[in-house]
């Protein structure tokens, strides 16, 4: 060890720290760089209109992008958040339109979205109990509310198209504070959170050593299996929300549609963004930006007339030079 | 002596469970729904689950040498259209065009993976959406009709000796071509090895990158072809189709007792397990007909879902003894 | 006769790390060849460029009488060299036949392999190394010893040349060493050379018949192995003068054994259902107790048990006169209880976590104010480790994985330390550590228990244990079978209990009142 000791001594130290900062830097730069190119290019992009349609877009993505990162943290994967968008959707109008709902809307409708919260926090809490007690893998696990969990919410509703009339409800899609889209203030709360959960918690250390070490984490004393639980129930808790936004933007919730493919956009925010998949990492500020790349890219796209079906190729190379280039800077 | 019994019942326990389940299945569907062992039954079933028995096969390979692909849904579907589009110059055409985009979708992956280093969860994931994407617009986002004039929707619509579809039987032939491979052949026994511990199989000498690239080159072409048969089975190329494909794919490989770490694997057991996800929807739908209780679409959902859920705890309970060893 | 490999002045780079700077090598054909030297001092380095998994960047080696630059292992095992690597050995869930056979399987017409003369092949060829065993069965239901032979057998079915063993002996158990030894003679007959890298130098004296000495990544010297003592060994691989370590330890334990305290900890007849049957020992306060057995005696299975990692089966624990039953690790470390884990990089650090982070870790909650972390009293605390201990950083956010393997050793003794534990449990505490920090460590140690701290040393150095533990408990075949008190502890004792026979009885007059005085060259005139 001593001709590598040697090298470790301060003379080395510069280079770590120059590695940090690029990680975080690049996918900004590469957001800053799609801003200046649609600045230039596309028209009208320098509106307030289009900055809160795409604050409107990129929120669920940046929500269910959390919630991932969390579990991505943690060295698993959650395939369900889609499914558990569905659910959650499902749930709040079939609760606000029941007859009970008719009569006291006020109260039904914080029931529903308790109620929907709740359903959310269940999925979570049955994913992280098949991974941290049952020993299951992540991607088997979340398998299975993947497969039920929008097959629950079409029987909920018969597969029906629910439409409503709602505005308390409809404020948590198309209410706007200050001028900007609500959901762009709850991405920033949640991330504001987040990130002094991750930073300055207890909780936020033993997510990063359980994801880094699971073994050597649990022979310091840091309890895992909990660690791991929290961090899928408040992935799922987080989806639910995500669901709801959905279904109160469109006034209406279609189980079927409601956040398909979200687990695909959700995984590659939280790549582009600088989450390692081995776990061990809560980059949450760069996984909104990575959300915000992958929302600008099919924006930009679609702005200029290319369709979305390109959109989907464009995005598929993003999340491959992303991860590309996250391997040749060498993070393992 | 009472661990290798154990061992044994959690190498091969599983999947003889499984070909028994799915026997059993067969026999309860025969006793209980007079049409169930009908000739149209059978070749209907068959040439249904040919597309997934294939996609099942081609993602056991891969989860062999230890990786994952999630591109096969999305690349079945174009392969449907690309063959659907070629279906005027008939099935000696369309055919091969199809299983080349597969291939080509596999080769792809297999770069990404094994030369660029990129997790193969990420890469088959941009595989799935690049895919999906080059349907659609090759289609134009909507279905492409198949030349009824030629020879191709016989591969998908007609059988041999009036029950067992021609794509069920190409599907044998490949089964038991890929079966020969993993048992018999050293690709497929590095294919094994570097699932198992690809560092130690390359201090071995063996080229695990050529065996896994070879994996996924393998699953594309499978893909490749279940869009061959989505093609001509429905008429016409489905650039929508496709969608959690992979999932059931995946599952229909742990039904069959493979774990998702690699190094294990097995092509029958697999098949087993995809014909018992398939059995379970069509006795669930002769079940419907029965009329004692009617249960949507969306019901069948949720019990592939939980019949999932209880392979997996089945499988928990099996393997548990063994990690205190 | 040209000699079999000729390495000379070989460089090899890693970014700015010099891992390789003028490294010699001479092999004669059908000689077992020893490679020695200290951690880092570039023999693994110097194996893994001749077989081609690094290339050199500059320097000749010649092999077979060809120059020779391999670019992939394969390319080396087709010229003739194998290797039997410590750990990543062979493919767990194939079968033995097809570890052997694998890459030149016997094939049938048509290419498919012919399984019924390939495990023939794998048996004659086992055969031929007095190995006798089920060759279809996977080859991860064998214990490591014969996982090892299996290995061998590999190099054998390649016609290999030279077969390169790594530390071949550091986990097998004395009966297997000699199962080993009697391959590698057989393989000596056949005319294969071998080159032996190993720490335990006594083995040399019985199996090789040169030696390379490799210092700081440079040659030192070679011996013919009937022409040298092992303190010329030791002195050479230090880098000092022979008489100095003759007349001093290595160690830096020892100085007077004061007087314990009370009774802290208790266990009695405790069984596991891993390996452990039925163990017994006491530790008190201020003592240092050490644990002793051959690999797989049970005494990393007492360490588990202990830290709550392994339910009992059977028997009682007590601490502090109170019964003691954690139910995992989390509740051991909460009765005071700590285990410096032996496998540091899977057990111990988090890689990727600042050392401030990974030296908190455990504990956290005692660094909370309300849900926060009081990031003022974590700094203070891991600066205060960091100057108590010496351990060297450039500051205490840079990441652990950057350093040495001793001052990540430090960063993990400081987690248990800053836990102020009752009893310090330490599996191997300078297994793959260099001397200089090796020393740190043992001082280390010996503070913590002049503050009154217990301690259970689970160690394989005799070195170690004589001149550090007030009492050895030795352990065989998951039983405690001896309790050994030191001063009156030798080596001789040692060995005799260790290997499960009746140890002389241990206080026979011979032993030292001060253990510091005790040459630990005593063990050359074991060879």
């Amino acid at each position: 060890m001593k001709i590598t000791s040697s090298t470790a001594s301060p003379a080395a130290t510069p280079a770590p720290r120059l590695r940090v900062r690029l990680r975080h830097s690049g996918p900004l730069l590469a957001l800053l760089l799609l801003i200046g190119f649609n600045a230039l290019i596309t028209p009208n992009f320098l509106s307030m209109q289009t900055l809160s349609v795409n604050i409107t877009q990129v929120a669920t993505i940046a929500i269910v992008a959390m919630g991932m990162t969390l579990v991505i943290a943690t060295g698993g994967i959650d395939l369900s958040v889609g499914a558990v968008m569905a659910l959650a959707g499902a749930i709040v109008p079939l609760i606000f339109l029941s007859s009970a709902g008719q009569d006291f809307p006020l109260i039904m409708t914080l029931i529903a979205i308790i109620a929907a919260l709740g359903v959310a926090t269940l999925c979570g809490l049955f994913n992280g109990m098949l991974v941290s007690r049952f020993g299951v893998q992540p991607i088997v696990a979340t398998l299975i509310l993947f497969i039920s969990g929008r097959g629950l919410a079409q029987v909920l509703t018969n597969g029906n198209l629910q439409t409503f009339d709602n505005p308390m409800f409809e404020y948590l899609g198309a209410g706007r504070l200050l001028g900007a889209p609500i959901q762009g203030w709850l991405v920033m709360l949640i991330a504001a959170i987040a990130v002094f959960v991750v930073s300055r918690t207890r909780f936020g250390r033993y997510l990063l050593a359980s994801g880094g070490n699971p073994r050597a984490a649990e022979l310091a004393g840091v309890p895992v299996a909990r660690v791991r639980m929290i961090a899928y129930t408040l992935c799922a808790l987080l989806a639910g929300l995500a669901g709801m936004i959905s279904v109160a933007i469109n006034s209406a919730s279609d189980a079927a549609r409601n956040g398909q493919l979200m687990e695909l956009d959700a995984i590659a925010a939280a790549v582009v963004g600088g989450a390692l998949l081995q776990g061990g990492r809560a980059p949450f500020i760069g996984v909104i930006i990575g959300a915000a790349i992958i929302q600008l890219v099919r924006y930009t796209l679609l702005a200029n007339g290319v369709p979305d079906e390109v959109a989907l190729i464009v995005k598929a190379a993003i999340i491959v030079a992303a991860v590309y280039l996250q391997s040749l800077r060498g993070g393992h | 002596m009472t661990t290798l019994v154990r061992r044994h019942i959690a190498d091969h326990g599983q999947s003889t469970g499984v070909m028994i389940g799915v026997l059993l299945l067969i026999l309860l569907g025969t006793l209980r729904y007079d049409n169930f062992a009908s000739l149209y039954n059978l070749s209907s079933f068959l040439n249904y689950n040919a597309m997934f028995v294939l996609i099942t096969m081609g993602m056991c390979l891969v989860i062999m040498t230890g990786g994952i692909d999630l591109s096969v849904g999305t690349v079945a579907a174009l392969s449907s259209v690309t063959a659907a589009g070629f279906s005027a110059h008939g099935l000696e055409v369309a055919l091969p065009v199809g299983v080349l985009t597969g291939l080509a979708a596999g080769a792809l992956n297999a770069f990404m993976i094994v030369i660029m280093r990129i997790p193969p969860f990420i890469a088959t994931l941009a595989t799935l959406l690049a895919a999906k994407g080059t349907a659609l617009v090759i289609s134009d986002a909507r279905t492409v009709p198949v030349d009824w004039a030629s020879n191709f929707t016989q591969l998908g619509m007609n059988n041999v000796a009036g029950w067992l579809p021609w794509s069920m039987l190409l599907t044998v032939v490949v089964g038991i071509a890929l079966w020969l491979l993993v048992e018999h052949r050293p690709l497929g026994r590095v294919m094994l090895a570097a699932g198992d511990n690809e560092d130690t199989a390359n201090l071995m000498g063996l080229s695990s990158g050529w065996a896994r690239t070879w994996a996924y080159v393998i699953c594309g072409g499978c893909a490749g072809l279940a869009g061959v048969f989505l093609a001509s089975g429905f008429g016409a190329g489905q650039p929508l189709e496709g969608l959690g494909w992979e999932l059931t794919a995946i599952a229909s490989v742990v039904v069959g007792g493979t774990l998702l770490t690699g190094g294990r694997g097995s092509i029958p057991a697999s098949v087993a397990g995809a014909l018992m996800l398939g059995l379970i929807f069509n006795l669930l739908n002769f079940e419907n007909g029965l009329g004692t209780f009617n249960l949507s679409a969306y019901w069948q959902m949720v019990i592939r879902g939980a019949f999932l859920f209880i392979v997996i705890l089945l499988q928990v309970k099996i393997t548990r003894p063994l990690a205190g060893d | 006769m040209q000699p079999l490999l000729d390495i000379q002045g070989v460089r090899k780079q890693f970014g700015k790390t010099l891992a390789l700077e003028d490294a010699r090598l001479t092999i004669q054909r059908g000689e077992v060849h020893a490679l020695i030297g200290q951690n880092g001092a570039g023999k693994s380095t110097l194996i893994k460029v001749l077989t081609g998994v690094h290339q050199r960047d500059g320097g000749d080696i010649t092999f077979n009488d060809q120059p020779c630059l391999f670019s992939r292992p394969a390319q080396a095992q087709e010229a003739g060299i194998a290797t039997i690597y410590q750990e990543l050995n062979l493919v767990g869930l194939r079968s033995v036949t097809e570890n052997i056979v694998m890459g030149r399987e016997p094939r049938r017409l048509g290419g498919f392999i012919d399984w019924k003369r390939a495990h023939q092949q794998a048996s004659d060829i086992l055969a031929g190394l007095g190995v006798d065993i089920d060759v279809r069965r996977p080859l991860e239901e064998y214990s490591t010893a014969i996982q090892q032979l299996v290995a061998i057998a590999r190099a054998v079915s390649r016609d290999a040349m030279l077969v390169i063993m790594d530390e071949p002996t550091s986990s097998l158990d004395e009966s297997e060493v000699l199962q080993l030894f009697e391959a590698i003679r057989r393989l000596q007959q056949r005319g294969t050379a071998v080159l032996y890298v190993s720490h335990f130098l006594d083995e040399l004296f019985e199996i090789c018949d040169h030696v390379t000495i490799m210092r700081n990544g440079a040659w030192v010297a070679d011996h013919a192995i009937s022409d040298t003592r092992k303190a010329v060994l030791v002195a050479d691989m230090l880098g000092k003068d022979v008489n100095d370590i003759e007349t001093h330890g290595a160690t830096d334990f020892g100085g007077a054994l004061e007087p314990v305290g009370e009774l802290l900890f208790e266990a009695r007849d405790i069984a596991t259902r891993r390996h452990l049957r039925c163990a017994s020992l006491q530790v008190h306060r201020g003592e240092i107790v050490g644990l002793a057995g051959l690999l797989g005696s049970g005494r990393t299975e007492v360490a588990r048990a202990v830290f709550g990692m392994d339910a009992l089966s059977d028997g009682q624990m007590s601490l502090e006169g109170g019964s003691y039953r954690p139910v995992n690790a989390s509740a051991a470390i909460h009765q005071g209880i700590a285990l410096l884990a032996e496998d540091r990089k899977r057990e111990g650090i988090v890689a990727d976590l600042s050392v401030r982070e990974n030296l908190t870790l455990s504990i956290l909650p005692s660094l909370c104010k309300g849900v926060q972390i009081d990031h003022e009293a974590e700094r203070k605390l891991v600066e205060h480790y960091i100057e108590a201990l010496q351990i060297k950083v450039s500051d205490m956010d840079q990441p652990i994985r950057e350093l040495s393997g001793g001052n990540q050793q430090k960063v993990l003794l400081a987690r248990w330390l800053a836990t102020e534990p009752q009893l310090l449990i330490l599996d191997e505490p300078t297994r793959g550590v260099d001397i200089g920090a090796r020393q740190e460590i043992q001082r280390i140690i010996q503070d913590y228990r002049a503050q009154g701290g217990a301690v259970l040393l689970i160690s394989s150095e005799f070195d170690e244990l004589i001149e550090g533990a007030h009492r050895v408990v030795v352990m065989h075949e998951g039983r405690s079978i001896d309790t050994l008190n030191n001063p009156g502890l030798t080596e001789s004792t040692l060995v005799a209990a260790l290997s499960g026979g009746q140890p002389p009885t241990s206080d026979d007059g011979r032993g030292m009142q001060k253990a510091s005085v005790r040459p630990s060259t005593s063990r050359e005139t074991q060879a």
